[in-house]
């Protein structure tokens, strides 16, 4: 059995109860609200340390957005992880999945020597579970999306999971390098570790770089390489519901419910 | 601007990837069918279904009858199962042949696991998880509206020079079509040109079915956070009134069931006639997957949850108070011994 290499991508994100839109200007005021590290992408972290836990080697995290994300790596340092990349520049702002996976991709490709490429399932604030076979793209790794149950067979080079299907789910095999993405709840996240809390503060590496950093087409990455556009932002309609409450005992509540609901029984 | 490996100009048509499965059609595959029909209304635009997969011609007219002009058929033993290589592979060269306008694929695992991949490798966009489609009026791209953040923000997005404009849709946002058998359509066979060494995937174990359908149910039970795990009653209730069972995210996120139940943004879009929900608060991230149902019936033992802003009937108090009754009053309404 050989140490893996372990590339954690990470999201910071607004946690969404605190996002509120303008409803004037129909823009979302990110001003106030506080950010966490995206909840899907703990379980990212959890299935990273553990596999580093049973095959020796090192988890790497990665992370596109501004610099004051970098707390939030501490924190995953802080959980267990060994240094950790911050992509931040201006250039990379307002980019699509296609340019987003092409700038992770690049990032990931100046660390190097990666084994395994772990991302969360879906982000909170709406990206949609479609960069991380954009990052396989990129890379020409193979990819399981939807995994759990993530175990790299030792002397093989292969990676197996159990991966989520419309109403099932199979088992596969892909060989080494892989992108995978993590299934939401694979796992309980573990807390930090207070000893290394001091540490990851203070000295944990945190490597920031920007676009001239890496070797990127500028023309890819950011606004400039994002092929959608927004076209307009609206407030969900909400269908018109007669909200009735009900009273009395339960016994009673449940009669004039079967009476309102006579023409489905 | 990254350019995408054909143009604007040599695109045309609109095509829809058939997932199927064991010789069925996804249903995601009929609905976006049916809405692509709808979308090219007096247009003149061909819609082209395209299925990959192991001796699955057969399944050409039930798309031709949900909408399809032309069904593209790549055949091969080694499309039999998805995988990403194979089908990311075929599906490539299909579409580099063809080049259609826009690409719509359903969002479920397998189909974002392949719309993810291709959308890079033919350096185009990719709308996510949409729950509308429609096309501009003036310069006929595609819109995709999708959800964001929790505040029940919707975004429309367009890809205006990259092709195809691709999009995956939610299963259950737009109905089935009924089929029209009496519709006439092409069925081309394409070439699969795939060999064993360009599937780097070995398909271990393959459990597909037995699973329930929600998306399909006239009668939705659903249980949250207040059922601490108790599935019984509302199991119950669910079967006497011909229903299935769905759940929020919190008895996923507890363990307590999978994930093939769950409603709402990262769940499934339901639209059933009637829809009984317990001890659910009704975050926007849920009830965006039952505010299409005809009557909302909302349980719930704290007064302020929002779940009683989406609902018709609102009963305030402990689901399990107020299901022994219910459950006993559906007994006797269907007459005494629990229906059909």
């Amino acid at each position: 059995m050989r140490p893996l290499h372990i590339i954690a991508c990470v999201k910071v994100v607004p946690k969404p109860e605190e996002v509120k839109v303008n409803p004037e200007t129909m823009t979302i005021e990110r001003g106030e609200v506080r950010s966490e590290i995206n909840p899907p992408d703990m379980n990212v972290l959890e299935m990273a340390l553990t596999l580093k836990e049973q095959h020796g080697g090192k988890v790497t995290v990665v992370a596109m957005g501004p610099p004051l994300f970098a707390p939030y790596l501490r924190l995953a340092l802080a959980m267990g992880a060994d240094e950790a990349y911050l992509l931040s520049d201006r250039a990379f702002a307002a980019a699509d999945t296609l340019a987003t996976s092409y700038a992770l991709a690049q990032g990931i490709r100046k660390i190097g020597d990666y084994d395994l490429i772990l991302c969360g399932e879906e982000s909170s604030d709406g990206a949609t579970a479609q960069v991380p076979p954009g990052i396989a793209e990129w890379l020409n790794t193979s990819q399981i999306t939807y995994a759990e149950d993530l175990e790299v067979l030792p002397d093989s080079e292969m990676v197996k999971a159990k991966r989520e299907l419309a109403g099932g789910y199979e088992v596969i095999q892909v060989p080494l390098p892989c992108t995978a993405s993590v299934k939401v709840g694979a796992n309980e996240p573990r807390f930090m570790d207070m000893e290394r809390k001091a540490w990851a503060e203070s000295d944990g590496p945190v490597t920031v770089w920007a676009a001239s950093d890496m070797d990127v087409d500028p023309e890819m990455i950011g606004l400039p390489g994002s092929p959608t556009i927004v076209d307009g932002l609206a407030q969900a309609e909400s269908t018109e519901r007669k909200r009735e409450f009900l009273q009395g005992t339960p016994q009673e509540q449940a009669q004039a419910l079967i009476e309102r609901l006579r023409a489905y029984l | 601007m990254t350019k995408s490996l054909y143009g604007a100009q040599e695109a045309s048509a609109i095509w829809v990837y058939l997932e199927q499965s064991q010789g069925q059609l996804g249903g995601v595959s009929l609905e976006l069918l049916g809405k692509a029909h709808e979308l090219v209304d007096g247009r003149g635009i061909p819609i082209v279904g395209v299925l990959l997969g192991d001796q699955v011609s057969g399944l050409a007219q039930e798309a031709i009858a949900a909408g399809a002009d032309e069904v593209r058929v790549a055949d091969h033993s080694l499309l039999r199962q998805y995988t990403t290589d194979g089908h990311a592979k075929v599906f490539t060269e299909i579409i580099l042949d063809g080049k259609p306008d826009i690409l719509l694929l359903g969002a479920t695992p397998d189909g974002r696991d392949l719309a993810g991949r291709i959308a890079v490798r033919l350096r185009t966009g990719l709308t996510a998880d949409c729950t509308n489609l429609k096309l501009d009026e003036k310069s006929g791209l595609l819109i995709g509206e999708v959800t964001g953040f929790g505040g029940g923000i919707l975004a429309y997005i367009k890809c205006p020079d990259n092709r195809p404009q691709m999009a995956t849709v939610r299963p259950g946002v737009f109905p089935v079509p009924e089929p029209d058998t009496a519709r006439q359509g092409k069925v081309v066979n394409v070439p699969a040109k795939l060999s064993e060494k360009d599937i780097k995937v070995q398909v271990v174990e393959h459990v597909v079915g037995g699973g329930v359908d929600i998306t399909r149910a006239e009668v939705l039970v659903a249980a949250g956070r207040g059922c601490h795990g108790d599935f019984t009653l509302v199991n119950e209730l669910a079967g006497l009134l011909d229903g299935e069972v769905g759940w929020s995210r919190v008895p996923v996120d507890e363990g307590w069931v999978s994930r093939d139940g769950m409603i709402g943004q990262t769940g499934y879009v339901t639209r059933p006639k009637l829809a009984i929900i317990c001890g659910i608060s009704g975050a926007f991230q849920f009830t965006v997957g039952v505010e299409k149902a005809e009557t909302i019936v909302a349980i719930n033992i704290d007064a302020e949850a929002p779940i009683f802003e989406a609902a018709d009937y609102c009963i305030v108090d402990d689901m399990f108070n107020v299901l022994p009754p219910l459950v006993e009053a559906v007994k006797k309404a269907r007459g005494g011994n629990g229906g059909r």
